[in-house]
């Protein structure tokens, strides 16, 4: 009998050592929009570098996750690739959580399609026919004589409801698109596709698929920044209240020269020159 | 402390574990309908399981799920019809052709196959079998219909294979003896006496692989593709239940109308896991086979 007792206190005992061990060991949860993610992660992983013992802990599920995890307080930064929305900020303030907006990047949204697609160019309303389903065959828009397979993002995902605010304004996207949920998943099925047209924040285009110009500009740094390209936007992390401690000397870490080369070595524009 | 109150305590502690189990799927319960219920103040309960248009986000928004229940349907049939010939035929070599040696390397392969996390399957789905698919045979798009079953039905495959295992073993010596005894052969004795012995197991173990496979998030948000629209074709791409909640909770605003559509959703897909598990308890206590004697 009395084994069994000391059997379940001692169980007790190591569930409550691991738990406190966990917590003390995450001094930092950043969660949040995918787009902001691949910059996150390498700014971290020099920041821990540089400061050995700080421990930060990093996880993906959107903006709206994200913006959702500060206000829950099981995060300490929320990453978001779009602003907070109107009643994020009432049902923050309901919880005593006061949002506070750090630019720490800007991004171009870029349409994207497979490598063997001819098409070099759409403008902003054939973008939108496609994705309502107006549009179906790539020789509607100059390409050869296929179906057009429309990839949009889940309806979590910050880029979506960039693309929504860009090109859709309001109207729906077909329901016979696909939905898939992340930004690299999206560039794995485009580049294996020739029939697809999706769209990726600018870190995420690589050799495997090819961006579209929009309206005839080509997305780079300079278009970007200067808003002849159509779809650019500010990448965001959200604290409550002005940053202290840990949180104020990473996020000025990220702005800083050093964080700032890891913004543009991961594809994004830098908000400094 | 006497013998007596000692075992009456170790039944009153396991009387307790066995509550919490219970307990914790009564709240589980309890908070899916607190928290889906309210949707039906706002939609009906025919335009939302009839509706076509899975629109939650847009203005107004549209909750209609039949789409996304068609999806979860469709897979979960077609990786059926896959995984039900290949686990039952499996526990059938298993259990009473294969020789000793080569039924444990079997079984234990089978057993591994269960231990493959689902993610792991669903990348091995979107990076392999979609491109497969997609060249193969000259299709727009390899994530769809067939992609996910076929996962789905290597997931199915162990549950069903080793429930009809059990089956088939718990079917009495005397059975298979008597048979043998009036000249039947091997192949004689399994399909006319075996299988039907075991018919109320075997089927159990169709109904709960069916309801892994309705059930199975990971996968086919990863390789269905996720239009929700109704399939016109079996490459097309669809929208699974599991895949529609997972992919937007976490967007969906507390408490909002969209959060309370998706657990809605939750309700529906509960609905249909439990009348599964009713239908695998009933056949199982209505095909039992009591004593040796019976058949």
């Amino acid at each position: 009998m009395n084994s069994i007792i000391k059997k379940i206190i001692f169980s007790i005992a190591l569930v409550i050592f691991t738990a406190g061990l966990a917590i003390a060991a995450d001094s930092l949860v950043i969660k949040g929009s995918t787009t902001v993610l691949p910059i996150t992660q390498a700014a971290l992983e020099s920041y821990m570098k540089a400061n050995k013992g700080v421990q930060i802990s990093l996880s993906g599920g959107g903006s709206g996750e994200g913006i959702k995890a500060l206000i829950d307080k099981t995060a300490d930064i929320g990453n978001s690739s779009r602003e907070i929305k109107k009643e994020e900020i009432e049902l923050a303030a309901v919880k005593g959580i006061k949002p506070v907006a750090h630019v720490i990047a800007y991004d171009a949204l870029i349409p994207i399609v497979n490598p063997r697609n001819k098409v070099k160019g759409l403008s902003t309303d054939q973008l939108s026919l496609i994705y309502q389903g107006k549009i179906t065959n790539w020789k509607e828009v100059g390409g050869d004589d296929l179906k057009i397979i429309v990839i949009s993002r889940d309806s979590s995902s910050g880029t979506f409801e960039s693309w929504d605010h860009f090109v859709m304004k309001k109207a729906k996207v077909t329901p016979r698109a696909q939905m898939l949920a992340s930004s690299g998943a999206v560039v794995t099925a485009v580049g294996n596709n020739r029939y697809a047209i999706s769209y990726v924040g600018m870190g995420y285009v690589n050799k495997s698929v090819k961006a579209l110009e929009v309206n005839g500009v080509a997305a780079s740094a300079q278009t970007a920044l200067s808003k002849q390209y159509p779809f650019s936007r500010e990448l965001y992390m959200y604290t409550n209240g002005e940053p202290k401690g840990e949180v104020a000397r990473f996020i000025a870490f990220l702005k800083s020269a050093a964080g700032q080369g890891i913004v543009k070595k991961e594809g994004f524009v830098p908000i400094r020159k | 402390m006497s013998r007596h109150t000692k075992e009456k305590l170790i039944k009153y502690v396991l009387f307790l574990f066995a509550l919490v189990s219970v307990l914790v799927l009564g709240l589980i319960v309890f908070s899916l309908f607190r928290e889906g219920l309210p949707i039906f103040k706002k939609v009906s309960l025919y335009d939302f399981i009839f509706g076509l248009e899975w629109y939650p986000t847009s203005d107004p928004p549209l909750f209609g799920i039949f789409p996304l229940i068609v999806g979860s349907v469709v897979v979960t049939l077609i990786s059926s019809l896959m995984a039900v010939p290949l686990g039952v035929l499996s526990a059938i070599y298993i259990a009473e052709i294969a020789p000793a040696s080569v039924k444990e390397i079997l079984k234990s392969i089978i057993e591994l196959l269960a231990g493959i996390p689902s993610v792991v399957l669903g990348f091995f789905g979107m990076v392999v079998i979609a491109p497969w698919l997609q060249n193969t045979f000259d299709l727009p798009t390899g994530l769809n219909i067939i992609n996910a079953s076929v996962i789905l039905a290597v997931m199915a495959i162990p549950t069903i294979s080793s429930i009809s295992e059990d089956a088939l073993y718990a079917v009495p010596r005397e059975f298979k003896e008597a048979s043998y005894a009036l000249g039947a052969t091997k192949f004689e004795t399994i399909t006319r006496v075996i299988i039907p012995s075991a018919l109320s197991g075997i089927s159990t173990a169709v109904i709960l692989g069916m309801s892994r496979a309705i059930g199975e998030t990971m996968v086919v948000l990863m390789v269905a593709g996720g239009s929700a629209a109704i399939p016109e074709s079996l490459f097309d791409s669809v929208r699974p239940m599991p895949a529609s909640i997972a992919a937007e909770m976490g967007e969906a605003p507390y408490r909002g109308l969209h959060y309370q559509a998706l657990f809605a959703t939750g309700i529906v897909l509960f609905s249909l896991t439990l009348i599964f598990n009713l239908i695998a308890d009933y056949v199982s206590e209505k095909y039992r086979q009591s004593g040796s004697a019976t058949l």
